[in-house]
């Protein structure tokens, strides 16, 4: 028998065109996503050095970070997104690599319209100049975040070169309320793992309650990997991985898909591999959770006061500047705080079954007077889904309305900007100082809490509201 | 494009002692909206930099006079957050070449490597006594030695290594990329792809 090998190495070792003598792994790259934002200068350097698109076929772009939510038929109205939108057509189509720009029935936030394309498989590599990435980890793919510099290489050589990641594995057995979804998964995580603890680490999450997972609730788990400082995270494919993908457009069909099945089936981690770093945690102990700090770290139980500052992992002037700036202060309740806005959306929770929880809660109520409410479809699939299942009506008739495909107020660059000392409900990853436009405070929590939210103008714990 | 090649800076520098700074707070998403990589070292920490009429916040360190200087030292964990190179664009444009810190983020520190910025990592004690050092005289030099991977504070001589690895060293050394490199392996490059099975 050879040595056990984990998940991660499996794939990683597949990858592996050439190993550099104290140096990094030269990393083949099966699939390469672009954007807007952090293409244009991988094209213009490229260029300058007189290279060309090795493989254009493996490229595939998507625009979604600059993008508006509404009016999208009209032309995009800021100057500069307008122009990184047309590079990104023009490089597109100069090097033909295929492009679902603003108004293409396909388009949307790259990391959901990679998977709900049959773009992502189990057992690739996967690459984007976008941290969340690791989205497609969901599938038993290496998916993690570049810089532009590694853009280009992957343009003109499909590779990277990239150092090994240790090994990290999260494992989770038991059962999950109702209440607790895969947001508040990861971010109980995060919680007790802090927002650098995966630093230098590649994560594998594994038992009951990843497999009991939907890909989409696998895919927000991965999604924000990046978010404890992981390279990515992976979850090992299974029947519901192989059923999601099957006949999806750019799956590989017929016999091709019977040959992958055989080697999907091997992408396990062995028993007796070994990881750098083991973490285990009982399901029974995570709650609907809600960050009340400017790292996605400091989350907490819905129901728990603001720890005081020797319980956080953070340093403590940190830790402090991080509570004023959320105007919050050690020991409050979360509970009752008032809300200004609320937004559903983003690769982390834009999918289907983010708006079926939503709906699940507003469903018979009535939207809040004092707040204001994005809902806002990762691609137009969903947004055609959401037509499709009844979930529009519902929440129109809740006095709520939905919007068009894209990043949306995930990252204040486009039009949806939180604005300064407002407080948000945000299904979104990330908390930073500004991340919602400048000054604004974010919450981050689940769909059914921004929900809860959304109907009662404030943090409220959505299983009063469940039956 | 090759950068400039990195030997030995001798340099003062400018304290950020925080943790956990994010790209999004070394440059805010509303400025990455460019196609060209110029001018993104106005951009650096904008929002702590900047009040909303663009005024300069005076009690921002690089707002203050008193320091100046190559080097960058942060507190631990800098660079989390979004993958943008734009961050560490801003940070060479401002004029920095060295980023010191006890703990870098990993898509950060692959993105300084890539454009010649070095991440020098040091320990929780030193980076304290650079800290301090700097605080009780803002003209303090640090010495970071890229052929001796040292860290050294050079009016007590106390220094420490970091670690970098040999091929990323003598890239920045020679101010080679790894794009050049990925183009000599092409041929074997073209071989691999013919057995992929996706
Ligand atoms: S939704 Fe947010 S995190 Fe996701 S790709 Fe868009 S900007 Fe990045």
């Amino acid at each position: 028998m050879s040595e056990p090998k984990s998940l991660f190495e499996k794939v990683w070792d597949a990858h592996v065109v050439k190993r550099i003598e104290d140096g990094p792994d030269v990393l083949f790259i099966d699939r390469h996503f672009i954007h807007e934002v952090t293409s244009p200068v991988a094209f213009l350097s490229m260029e300058q050095r007189g290279l060309n698109v090795l493989y254009p076929e493996r490229t595939f772009a998507t625009a979604d970070h600059n993008t508006p939510t509404i009016n999208q038929h009209l032309p995009v109205e800021d100057p500069l997104s307008a122009n990184q939108l047309a590079a990104l057509e023009t490089n597109t189509s100069k090097y033909g690599i295929s492009h679902w720009g603003l108004g293409h029935y396909k388009n949307g936030i790259v990391h959901v319209v990679g998977p709900e394309n049959g773009i992502t498989l189990p057992g690739m590599t996967i690459v984007c100049g976008d941290s969340h990435t690791s989205t497609h980890g969901a599938f038993g793919a290496i998916a993690f975040g570049i810089g532009t510099s590694e853009v280009e290489m992957v343009l003109t050589s499909q590779c990277i070169m990239q150092p090994r990641p240790k090994k990290m594995r999260i494992t989770i057995n038991g059962k999950v309320h109702a209440s607790v979804l895969p947001k508040d998964v990861i971010l109980y995580i995060i919680s007790k793992i802090s927002a650098s603890g995966a630093t230098g680490y590649f994560v594998e999450y594994a038992g009951d309650v990843f497999s009991d997972m939907s890909m989409e609730g696998r895919m927000t788990v991965c999604n924000m990997s990046i978010e404890m400082g992981a390279r990515g995270g992976m979850i090992a494919p299974d029947e519901k991985t192989i059923s999601y993908i099957k006949g999806r457009e750019f799956t590989p069909k017929g016999e091709a898909f019977e040959i992958l099945e055989k080697y999907w089936a091997t992408l396990k981690t062995d028993e007796g591999a070994s990881f750098d770093k083991e973490y285990v945690f009982d399901a029974s102990d995570i709650e609907p959770m809600i960050t009340y700090g400017t790292n996605p770290g400091l989350g907490i139980a819905i129901s728990k006061p603001i720890p005081q500052p020797d319980e956080v992992l953070d340093g403590k002037a940190s830790y402090l500047k991080s509570l004023d700036y959320m105007g919050f202060n050690v020991g409050e309740s979360m509970i009752g705080k008032n809300v200004d806005y609320v937004f559903l959306g983003s690769c982390t929770n834009g999918r289907i079954e983010d708006f079926r929880q939503f709906a699940a809660v507003v469903k018979g109520r009535k939207k809040a007077d004092n707040v204001i409410v994005w809902l806002v479809p990762g691609s137009h699939q969903v947004e055609d889904q959401i037509k499709a299942e009844g979930i529009l009506d519902i929440i129109t008739e809740a006095g709520f309305e939905l919007r068009q495909p894209g990043c949306s107020a995930c990252l204040a660059m486009n039009d949806d900007k939180i604005p300064a000392g407002k407080y948000a409900v945000s299904t979104s990853n990330r908390n930073f100082e500004g991340r919602q436009g400048p000054g604004a405070r974010t919450m981050l929590a689940s769909p059914l809490v921004a929900a809860a939210a959304a109907v009662t103008g404030k943090v409220t714990d959505p299983r009063t509201l469940l039956n | 494009m090759a950068y400039d090649k990195f030997t030995v800076l001798i340099s003062t520098a400018v304290p950020l002692p925080i943790e956990n700074v994010d790209t999004d707070q070394i440059i805010p998403a509303r400025f990455l909206k460019a196609t060209e990589r110029k001018g993104f070292g106005e951009a650096l920490f904008r929002d702590w930099r900047y009040n909303n009429d663009d005024s300069p916040k005076e009690d921002f360190v690089l707002n203050n006079p008193k320091y100046n200087g190559k080097i960058l030292v942060a507190g631990k964990n800098f660079g989390c957050g979004s993958s943008r190179e734009h961050a560490v664009w801003s940070i060479y444009d401002y004029g920095f070449r060295c980023v010191i810190s006890s703990f870098f983020a990993d898509i950060f520190r692959n993105n300084c490597l890539n454009i010649g910025v070095l991440p020098a990592q040091v320990s929780d004690d030193f980076l304290d006594k650079i800290f301090k050092a700097i605080e009780a005289d803002e003209n303090t030099h640090i010495e970071v030695n890229l052929p001796e991977q040292t860290v050294t504070i050079m009016a007590t001589g106390e220094s420490e290594s970091f670690a970098i690895n040999g091929y990323k060293k003598n890239n920045m050394l020679n101010g080679y990329d790894d794009i050049d490199f990925l183009q000599s392996l092409k041929g074997d490059i073209q071989t691999f792809t013919a057995t992929r099975p996706f």
